[in-house]
């Protein structure tokens, strides 16, 4: 933004020096005297009743601490959703261990604490769980019908919510339409896969009985009080502490059965009891994702206007309803719609509960998916009329005059509401920057000479700063150093260096001086954390609201000490000056001067020490343009992603480089999704990918090496003081749809119909195979 | 993902390491490179009560010519073969294919004979050893003998290798230098196991037909699949596109292939005939131009 | 399961200390010698976070037993920086952006310090081979094949000042 010193640079990370040295502290890093480890001992059914376990082979076995069970933990509540709860689904809560059922693969059946995590392993092969099998439900529309088993009986059935959104006369409109297309489209299970897996250390001390846990991540306050509420203990006694963390992507950092289990052993014990994860434990008890089947009708005239859209789908909850509860299927419902004008509009999703690991988000929650079906729909309608996919999106977009847009949807209970932008003129600056008239004519020699390639877009609005409020503190310590205490916490995406570099605009320190703080439930009691990209649009409000408050007090302060007017005053590392003078006060001793029993001005309280609470009464709605160029391998069916554009409007980016490593980053886990990544089981709901060597995650060769992006910053948001967007989940969400859109450009030829991702070659190659059948 | 517990034994000489297999028999695992090996201890799919770590016995990586036919130890690193410009030289397929494993950061620990005798049906280099007609030095307390790739390779992640004893080396016959090769693979992602993969050879007369041609497939069958048919075919043709593209569609017919979570029989068997004609042509062309730069 | 005692280099240093057979060399380097740069991801030698330098060459340190790193010489992640200065890889890898939450980074860098070593003036189509053996979910690579290409470049530029110094 104009005049700023700080915000808007590319200021590199703060962060670095210590995770390129091997000095970060990650979890598994933090090793305390006395420590033991612990194992899960996981179900190897998908659904059963357990019928006994015995563990006493395994208590035998030297080295081996403890193995505990349901029956151990006593009456222990079921694991909390921590967004938007409601009544009907605590039936399908997860406790920390199953007691009489398990319900997917890989839920925990009993703990073992061992002096490490070697002889750990030995004993759960030492534990012996008789199980008396059940049916599984491992298809999601099956899930549905009166034959499914029903995995929690009080529900009375597997349709734990029915979701509905509904805008103008859909069903009036579809009917009226001119032409109507129709088809049913699924986003395949996969999820966020950190590349370190989820670990926790516990400690307790029971002289001041506090517990104090290494490894929280995303939500520790969050947490705290999830943990504190199910121990029965007062939260001022559970210390959480984020260590480094690993990535997290949505998956990491939420409440699960580990998240009790660990700190409980630890007080039951009276020694520090550590978990790492490990990858095969990862793949099936961390939060899967994504998995939906749509069925799609849309209502469109003949110049490719849409009258009217339906969608009714069906998306798998999984096991158990977690933390995240209907975040995903209500926002997917709620974003259909996206940038395009949809005034008749019904989305009906089911949420349906399977014998497979429970879900939750991942980076771009229901809006990958919904991207997919929309765009996907787009492209049906561009080849039904025969007209360009760009023309129509033209068509249908929503315009900058209609700003704000209510789509009609709601999401949380609110309505959805576009803030501000320009949606047609980003989607021009991107076409014009990748070229597109040039790469239609490049296809079409291609096509002369045989070759498939096919260009996909994908258009779509985002939701950022998600709520409900965030805090931030800063304080000028006696040394005259700035500290910042933030509510928001770090999953690797350069969080400290944002903070800083905000905080810096206000105080006129350099970035590297000032100190930031987060994740410390101890040295920060309140806070929300790190999800929905709110990091720096609610975090960092709040610290810009709390900076300046210092700034303001500094100043008068200042004015005060040096009888002078504020309004002259002006920051300048570190010092308060009068321009042209040598008047001058350090922080160090306006902080000295601040102290209580110091001379201030009147009405002033002591200290340069603020707190900021920024609360969100609306969301901010970035937008974004994908462009995809593919080749396609028809012979093999391998399609390699030649070239990927994308245009994104961030309304005020504080660090223009972290942004594009969002966007681009972002755009890697999309590619997985679009290519190489799925989580499948078989009927049995048996997980099948289980390791790294079948849930395939993008190398640096799968990537495409032309990577463009367009930062814009022509909508900034007019819900917070400095217009700050998120910047998180815009490189991922639009990648399946762009892709899929691409593929299918390329295949025109052949008549094919894409309806599914991942697009492996064996899918590609079925689905060219399924073309020729039917032409 | 921890390994179960063994007892660990670090031979420093052949005969200490097949004394040591003779001892325990099927309680006891040779560790090579461990690339495939670790990766199942750790995920407890074995539990061996021994380990016999090869990695220190002497003489068992070596790279040199000997007699006509390239020798190879057991125990050479798979990079070191991808380094050699010994191999480069004589043996172009196997220099060609060595990218095609896993990557290099595996291939730095990984070994030509672990790879040869873990038989992963979508590994590359069963197959190359295969086409180049490679035979296998087994050394046990019994004796030494010698098997061809073809008897080997005896079923699905299984082959001649009985408990008791060592691969200690690998010899290959140095094709004529005017042989054409090529090696062409799909999979999910570089260095990930193949789909399909198929390893070619071939050599033409002076009249410019084809006096010599060798197919193996990888990733499609429990063992590298040889068509003698199909190479039947081609013998005496000119192998122009259509000879190559009749050539692959006989090969097709013949498999009867693998499926799983990657990719279904059909497409390994669609996989498999594109990558063989690409291959035929490929090898077919280079080896055209070995007569020409000859002549 | 007798434990064994093991000696070897670690960072220049000798080091030692006993394992059973089963330690694996990551957990050794990390529990026993304190060196937690090295971190582990997968435990089946496909992410590569845990790769270090083993006699020369990267390796996986999942898939290695700590008794077969006896009288080897390992480097770690901990060994590149000298003090305060950054190594040029770092160096780079910082400027770049190359990367995020960092987990994969130790990994990468050892990786591809042995690559660069090798490959002085690599293409970026061998930087992203070489860098396909480590898996990053955070930053779609694109600028660690950056960081990697300035670094060699910058090395390319050390050794020849370093040459005509040599000349003079
Ligand atoms: C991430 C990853 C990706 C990979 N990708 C590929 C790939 O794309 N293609 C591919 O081909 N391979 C791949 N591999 C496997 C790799 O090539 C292994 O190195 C190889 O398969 C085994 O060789 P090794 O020396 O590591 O053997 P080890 O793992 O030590 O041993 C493998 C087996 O062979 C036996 N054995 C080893 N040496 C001998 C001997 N001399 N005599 C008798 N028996 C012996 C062992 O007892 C064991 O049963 C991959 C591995 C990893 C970890």
């Amino acid at each position: 933004m104009k005049g700023h010193r700080f915000i808007g640079t590319n200021q590199p990370r703060l962060e670095d020096r210590r995770l390129l040295t091997g000095a970060g502290k990650f979890v598994g890093d933090v090793r305390l005297p006395g420590m033991v480890s612990a194992a899960l001992l996981r179900s190897q059914e998908a659904h059963a009743r357990i019928r006994a376990i015995d563990a006493s082979g395994a208590l035998a076995l030297p080295g081996v601490l403890a193995v505990f069970t349901a029956q151990d933990l006593g009456e222990v509540g079921g694991i909390p959703m921590r967004l938007a709860p409601r009544e009907a689904l605590q039936k399908c809560f997860q406790k920390p261990l199953a007691s009489d059922r398990v319900r997917y693969v890989g839920e925990p059946l009993a703990l073992v604490v061992a002096v490490d995590r070697y002889v750990a392993e030995d004993a759960l092969e030492l534990i012996d769980v008789s199980l008396e099998s059940l049916p599984p439900v491992a298809d999601v529309e099956l899930g549905r019908g009166r034959d499914a088993a029903v995995l929690h009986a009080s529900l009375g059935g597997n349709v734990a919510e029915h979701i509905v959104m509904r805008v103008g006369d859909p069903e009036g409109a579809l009917a009226r339409s001119a032409i109507r297309l129709s088809e049913r489209f699924r986003i395949q299970r996969h999820t966020g896969i950190p590349m370190e897996t989820r670990g926790l250390l516990a400690s307790y001390d029971r002289g001041t009985d506090i517990v104090t846990i290494w490894g929280a991540a995303k939500v520790p306050h969050f947490n705290r009080q999830i943990l504190a509420d199910l121990l029965g203990r007062a939260e001022s006694t559970v210390h959480m502490i984020e260590t480094d963390v690993g990535g997290g992507f949505g998956v990491r950092g939420e409440f699960y059965p580990e998240d009790f289990l660990v700190p409980w052993a630890a007080i039951a014990l009276g020694r520090p009891v550590q978990w790492i994860e490990d990858r095969r434990e990862h793949m099936s008890a961390a939060n899967h994702s994504r998995e939906q089947v749509h069925h799609v009708e849309v209502g469109v005239r003949h110049d490719g206007t849409i009258e009217a859209m339906v969608t009714r789908a069906a998306h798998d909850m999984g096991a158990y309803i977690r933390t995240n509860g209907f975040v995903v299927p209500e926002r997917a419902a709620a974003f259909v719609p996206g940038p395009y004008r949809m005034r008749n509009f019904l989305s009906e999703v089911d949420c349906v509960m399977t014998t497979k690991t429970p879900t939750g988000s991942y980076r771009g929650p229901g809006r990958f998916e919904a991207a997919f079906v929309r765009e996907r729909t787009i492209d049906l309608i561009a080849r039904e009329l025969r007209l360009d996919p760009a023309e129509v999106r033209r068509r249908n977009f929503v315009q900058p005059a209609e700003m704000p847009y209510n789509v009609g949807t709601k999401a949380f209970g609110h309505d959805v509401i576009y803030d501000s932008g320009d949606y047609p003129r980003l989607f021009e600056q991107a076409l014009e920057r990748v070229g597109y008239e040039a790469l239609r004519a490049e296809q079409a020699t291609a096509r002369a000479q045989g070759r498939f390639m096919g260009i996909g877009l994908a258009t779509f609005v985002e939701k950022t700063g998600v709520g409900p409020w965030e805090t931030a503190r800063v304080r000028i310590d006696g040394s005259g150093f700035v500290t910042v205490y933030s509510g928001v916490t770090s999953v690797g995406q350069g969080m400290e260096t944002v903070l800083a570099q905000i905080c810096a605009e206000q105080l006129g320190v350099a970035p590297e001086k000032i100190i930031v703080r987060h994740g410390d439930t101890a040295v920060i009691p309140l806070g929300a954390g790190a999800y929905g990209s709110r990091g720096t649009v609610t975090g960092g409000s709040a610290l810009w609201d709390a900076a300046g408050q210092v700034r303001d007090k500094l100043l008068q302060l200042a004015a005060h000490r040096l009888e002078v007017s504020a309004d002259e005053l002006e920051l300048r590392e570190g010092t308060v000056m009068l321009p042209g003078t040598d008047l001058s006060m350090t922080f160090r001793e306006l902080a000295r001067a601040a102290l209580p029993g110091q001379p201030m001005p009147p009405g002033m309280e002591p200290g340069l020490d603020i707190s900021a609470y920024y609360v969100v009464k609306e969301t901010t709605c970035p937008y974004g343009v994908h462009v995809a160029v593919v080749d396609v391998d028809a012979e093999l069916g391998v399609a390699r992603v030649r070239k990927y554009l994308m245009a994104y409007d961030i309304g005020v980016a504080v660090n223009p480089m972290l942004v594009e490593g969002q966007l681009v980053g972002g755009f890697a886990q999309g590619l997985g999704g679009a290519l190489l990544e799925e989580l499948v089981y078989s009927d049995e709901a048996q997980l099948l990918t289980g390791s790294f060597m079948d849930y395939l995650l993008p190398t640096s060769m799968e990537m495409p090496s032309q990577i463009d992006v367009v930062l814009t910053q022509d909508a900034p948001s007019p819900h917070n003081a400095l217009g700050l967007k998120g910047a998180g989940e815009g490189g991922t969400v639009a990648v399946g749809a762009a892709i899929a859109n691409a593929v299918a450009d390329a295949l025109a030829p052949l008549g094919i119909r894409v309806t599914a991702l991942p697009l492996s070659p064996n899918a590609i190659f079925e689905l060219i195979r399924a073309a020729r059948k039917a032409g | 993902m921890k390994p179960p517990a063994f007892e660990y034994r670090d031979p420093r000489t052949r005969e200490e390491a097949i004394a040591l297999l003779a001892e325990h028999g099927e309680a006891a695992k040779i560790l090579a490179g461990g690339q495939s090996l670790v990766p199942m201890l750790n995920l407890r799919l074995l539990r061996p009560e021994y380990l016999v770590d090869i990695n220190r016995v002497a003489g068992l990586s070596f790279i040199e010519v000997k007699g006509g036919e390239l020798a190879i130890g057991a125990c050479t690193r798979q990079r070191a073969i991808e380094r050699s410009e010994l191999v480069r030289r004589t043996c172009p397929l196997l220099h060609e294919a060595m990218p095609f494993i896993a990557h290099f950061q595996i291939r730095s620990r990984g070994t030509i004979g672990g790879s040869l005798s873990h038989a992963d049906p979508a590994a590359e280099l069963p197959t190359v050893v295969t086409a180049l007609g490679g035979r296998f030095v087994l050394r046990s307390v019994r004796g030494e003998r010698v098997v061809s790739a073809a008897d080997f390779y005896t079923g699905f992640l299984s082959t001649a290798l009985r408990p008791d004893e060592l691969l200690t080396e690998i010899r290959v016959p140095i094709p004529p230098v005017q042989t054409g090769c090529a090696f062409m693979e799909v999979s999910r992602r570089h260095g990930d196991f193949a789909l399909a993969a198929v390893a070619v050879l071939v050599r033409f007369d002076q009249d410019g037909r084809c006096a010599f041609v060798r197919l193996v497939v990888a990733g499609v069958h429990g063992v590298p699949f040889r068509s003698a048919d199909t190479e039947a075919s081609l013998i005496g043709t000119k192998l122009l596109p259509e000879d190559a593209e009749n050539a692959s569609r006989l090969m097709a017919a013949e498999l009867e292939p693998i499926s799983d979570l990657h990719a279904s029989a059909d497409y390994r068997r669609q996989a498999a005939r594109v990558l063989a004609r690409r291959a035929l042509e490929c090898a077919a062309l280079r080896a055209r131009s070995h007569a020409e730069a000859g002549t | 399961m007798t434990q064994r005692h093991i000696r070897l280099n670690v960072n220049g240093q000798p080091r030692e200390g006993d394992a059973s057979p089963r330690k694996l060399l990551v957990d050794f380097l990390r529990e026993d010698l304190g060196l937690t740069g090295t971190h582990a991801g997968c435990e089946h030698g496909v992410c590569g976070a845990c790769t270090v330098v083993f006699d020369g060459e990267a390796v996986r340190s999942c898939l290695l037993f700590a008794v077969q790193a006896e009288g080897a010489a390992i480097s770690t992640v901990e060994s590149l920086a000298d003090g305060e200065t950054l190594h040029v890889l770092q160096q780079s890898f910082h400027e770049c952006h190359a990367l995020q939450c960092g987990f994969c980074t130790p990994g990468i860098l050892m990786s591809m310090s042995v690559f660069l070593s090798e490959c002085p003036a690599p293409t970026e189509q061998q930087v992203r081979e070489a860098l396909s053996g480590t898996l990053c979910r955070c930053t779609g690579y694109q600028n660690i094949v950056r960081a990697v290409q300035l670094a060699a470049t910058r090395l390319a530029a050390t050794r020849l000042a370093a040459t005509r110094l040599a000349a003079k």
